[in-house]
């Protein structure tokens, strides 16, 4: 039998007894007096109240106990005392019996619906993916299921159709609304070799998608993966409720005890009155707020959150958000566009670009894709080259037309020689926030390239936005000072670590964590060690997998500004949990002794009744405040005019 | 003297509470069999879980089959944090949960509420 079949039998078998219970005052009896109090209660008893018996007694067998053992000792204790009051002939209770396993019930009820509610978000998430796709299959397309679709399938998305799955198109260009998965609003537009994400909803125009990721692979079903991960995580400070959940039903048997031997032996009250304290304490008295506090709230903050496009891993992450005092971003690519371009060239340009061109040929470095696309354009071929080889945290060097060739940064000075007049131009063109490559040829300096990152558009909103949050925001770049001066200056950064060598991030994120958290973003791989290091690393979507693997929070939009709503969203999911733990810890230590009637002599008792409608509420209440937190406002402190 | 017997009743049921749900007492365990290189356990949840303690091996593909016998709401889900599961066990109903065994160590399983535990062992 359902727990709502079971709510609505004792709520429509309890209800003549309420009216005998109002009326009584007024003269009204109810037919039959005790005898259909005690058929009414029985069958309540049986029916409604019978499974909590059973699984009290189950789990007492294995040592265990929980709300059904409070419940079904509660309602035994007051159903078998008004069994024996009325062969003795004296007042009997049976409606406490019969209103407390209603009210429960009742509890448990919407209780059960809250929670389904609080954890459909993953669903939803799921329910997303398309059904079919178009798939091109001996040299027409053909409807197929999406679980048929393999690796570098050809897929044609028509207008109004949902994109099946991740891919990079390669014939046609639309507009697609991606808000679905990554947040974003705005539709975006997308033409040949642009990914597009499984899920998202392709608006205006016909294409054609050569698949690169199915099945669990895609975008979605990771993120799906990583929600369901992090609504089931465990916080650190739900450490506290395991512990006292392990004790909490036994202390409390033994506090109602306490309480009956109290009232009966010490202060002579009647057995019916000592008897009525011990079963409102066992009545009020609710483990499942407890236990409700934390996972609810988690589970609502981490599926709004990747509503928005921002997920957050795990309740340890969460938890440690609170404490962030700085906040450490790596340039490119998180502050700036991390599309390095070519702005001058300093020295032959023929020639400075020939040899940097051919030595940066092979590598993947975002500044040398700046210099290959120059020399592309200018219609320069890079030569082969000899002995190439790299210089940790300098550059490159290489034989190229039997000489010896350098590309590297200002490091490379110190081995070779170094006019005075481009040292002019050096400091000129760094003060402009730009990147200067220098080429080297046998042991002179011949030229400087020098490259710019603008910062993305969004990068000053989000650095101001966290700055009014009172937070610290550093630089960490591998550039030299003057240029990481000027960057840092544009978007209004605190403090700026110039010079920093890969391998050093995660160092430098270790020095900040001696003055309190830290959280550090990043998206390259040799941000992951950093990532790691932090307290709450954030890597951006855009960025490389390991990035992504690495850090605690991803901000799937690749927009700076979810840094803070991130902030925003954790620390009000963590406060939403500490608001519930308060709240269910306040209700029972206050409710049991007033359950216990030390406010008696002041005349305020509560009845079993009121007990059990008082514990059932506790428990809705804390599933209700975390539902909640999805409509709550995620505000960012900072406007910009 | 009537209420003189009502406490030493009173203080030996204290007394039996506390042995009771707090002594050490054993808890059934499993280990699991391995057929045709897949293990599963049976798991009926009653009161708790039984086997609380379960023993997979590693590297083995694995299920574990929890049939709910218990009416109580409080066990009508069961969370394995540590594989992001929350799964729902409808009344009678026989679940198959699948487990990662790939990494040996120690897991928690609990119900909903986090008031029944259940430890899983890979190794």
């Amino acid at each position: 039998m359902t727990v709502t079949k079971r709510f609505w039998i004792s709520l429509i078998l309890s209800l003549p007894m309420l009216a005998n219970m109002i009326l009584m005052p007024f003269g009204w009896m109810l037919p039959g007096g005790n005898w259909t109090q005690l058929a009414l209660t029985t069958v309540i008893m049986l029916v409604s109240a019978g499974p909590f018996a059973q699984s009290a007694w189950a789990s007492f067998k294995k040592h265990h106990s929980n709300m059904d053992t409070l419940v079904a000792i509660g309602t035994v204790t007051a159903y078998l005392y008004s069994i024996y009051a009325m062969i003795t002939n004296q007042a009997v209770f049976f409606e406490s019996a019969a209103f407390v396993t209603a009210f429960v019930l009742l509890g448990q009820v919407f209780e059960e619906r809250m929670r389904n509610n609080a954890s459909d978000a993953v669903e939803k998430l799921a329910n997303l993916q398309a059904k079919a796709a178009e798939v091109l299959r001996d040299g027409q397309f053909v409807k197929l299921p999406l679980s048929e679709v393999v690796l570098n399938d050809v897929i044609r998305v028509k207008p109004g159709e949902k994109v099946p799955v991740d891919g990079v198109i390669v014939k046609g260009s639309s507009t697609v609304d991606e808000s679905m998965v990554t947040g974003e609003s705005m539709p975006v537009t997308k033409q040949v070799d642009d990914n597009v994400i499984g899920a998202t909803m392709n608006s205006t125009g016909t294409f054609l998608l050569k698949a690169n990721k199915v099945g669990n692979q895609t975008m979605l079903s990771q993120i799906v993966e990583l929600v369901k991960k992090a609504q089931n995580s465990h916080a650190p400070i739900q450490k506290l409720t395991d512990k006292v959940s392990d004790i909490f039903v036994p202390v409390v048997l033994i506090l109602a005890i306490l309480t009956f031997l109290t009232w009966y032996v010490f202060l002579d009250a009647s057995v019916a009155r000592a008897l009525i304290f011990a079963v409102s304490v066992v009545v009020i008295a609710c483990p499942c707020a407890l236990g409700l506090a934390t996972p609810t709230a988690l589970m609502v903050g981490t599926g709004r959150g990747a509503k928005m496009g921002i997920l957050i891993k795990n309740g340890e992450v969460l938890e440690a958000v609170n404490d962030v005092k700085t906040v450490v971003f790596d340039k490119t690519g998180t502050i700036t566009v991390g599309k390095p371009q070519v702005t001058d060239i300093v020295g032959d340009e023929a020639q400075v670009l020939q040899i940097a061109a051919s030595l940066e040929d092979s590598s993947e470095h975002p500044l040398a894709a700046a210099i290959l696309a120059r020399a592309k354009t200018a219609k320069i071929s890079a030569k082969a080259v000899d002995q190439f080889q790299a210089i940790e945290g300098k550059g490159v060097s290489a034989i190229i037309d039997g000489k010896h060739g350098f590309v590297g940064n200002h490091k490379l000075l110190a081995d070779l020689k170094f006019d005075n007049d481009l040292a002019q131009q050096e400091i000129k063109l760094q003060n402009e926030a730009k990147t200067v490559v220098f080429v080297g040829l046998d042991d002179r300096i011949i030229g400087m390239i020098a490259i710019q990152d603008v910062p993305k558009e969004t990068s000053k909103e989000a650095i101001a936005e966290l700055k009014a949050r009172g937070l610290k925001t550093v630089m960490l770049t591998g550039d030299n000072e003057r240029v990481a001066q000027a960057v840092a200056e544009q978007v209004g950064i605190d403090e700026v670590i110039a010079d920093v060598l890969p391998g050093d991030k995660a160092e430098h994120v270790k020095a900040f964590q001696q003055t309190g958290k830290v959280a550090f973003v990043g998206d390259g791989i040799n941000d992951a060690p950093a990532l790691t290091m932090a307290d709450v690393g954030i890597a951006m979507g855009s960025g490389t997998d390991i990035a992504i693997d690495s850090g605690g929070i991803v901000l799937v939009k690749n927009d700076l500004r979810d840094v803070d709503k991130a902030l925003a969203l954790s620390r009000k999911t963590f406060n939403r949990i500490k608001l519930n733990l308060f709240w269910a810890f306040i209700y029972n230590v206050l409710g049991i002794p007033v359950a216990a009637g030390i406010f008696f002599t002041i005349g305020f008792t509560l009845s079993p009744e009121l007990a059990g409608l008082a514990m059932a509420f506790s428990s809705l209440s804390v599933v209700m405040s975390s539902v909640l937190l999805n409509k709550a406002k995620i505000k960012t402190k900072a406007r910009l005019a | 003297m009537t209420k003189l017997l009502v406490l030493l009743i009173g203080v030996i049921i204290i007394g039996f509470i506390l042995w009771w749900f707090f002594g050490k007492h054993q808890v059934a365990s499993a280990e699991a069999a391995v057929t045709n290189d897949r293990q599963s356990v049976d798991i009926e949840v009653k009161g708790g879980y039984s086997p609380e303690n379960v023993v997979l091996k590693q590297g083995v593909p694995a299920v574990l089959n929890f049939t709910r016998k218990d009416a109580s709401t409080c066990l009508d889900r069961v969370v394995f944090s540590d594989f992001g599961i929350n799964q729902e066990l409808p009344k009678n109903q026989l679940e198959t949960i699948k487990i990662d065994t790939s990494k040996p160590g120690e897991y928690e399983w609990a119900c909903g509420m986090d008031m029944f535990h259940g430890k899983l062992i890979i190794k």
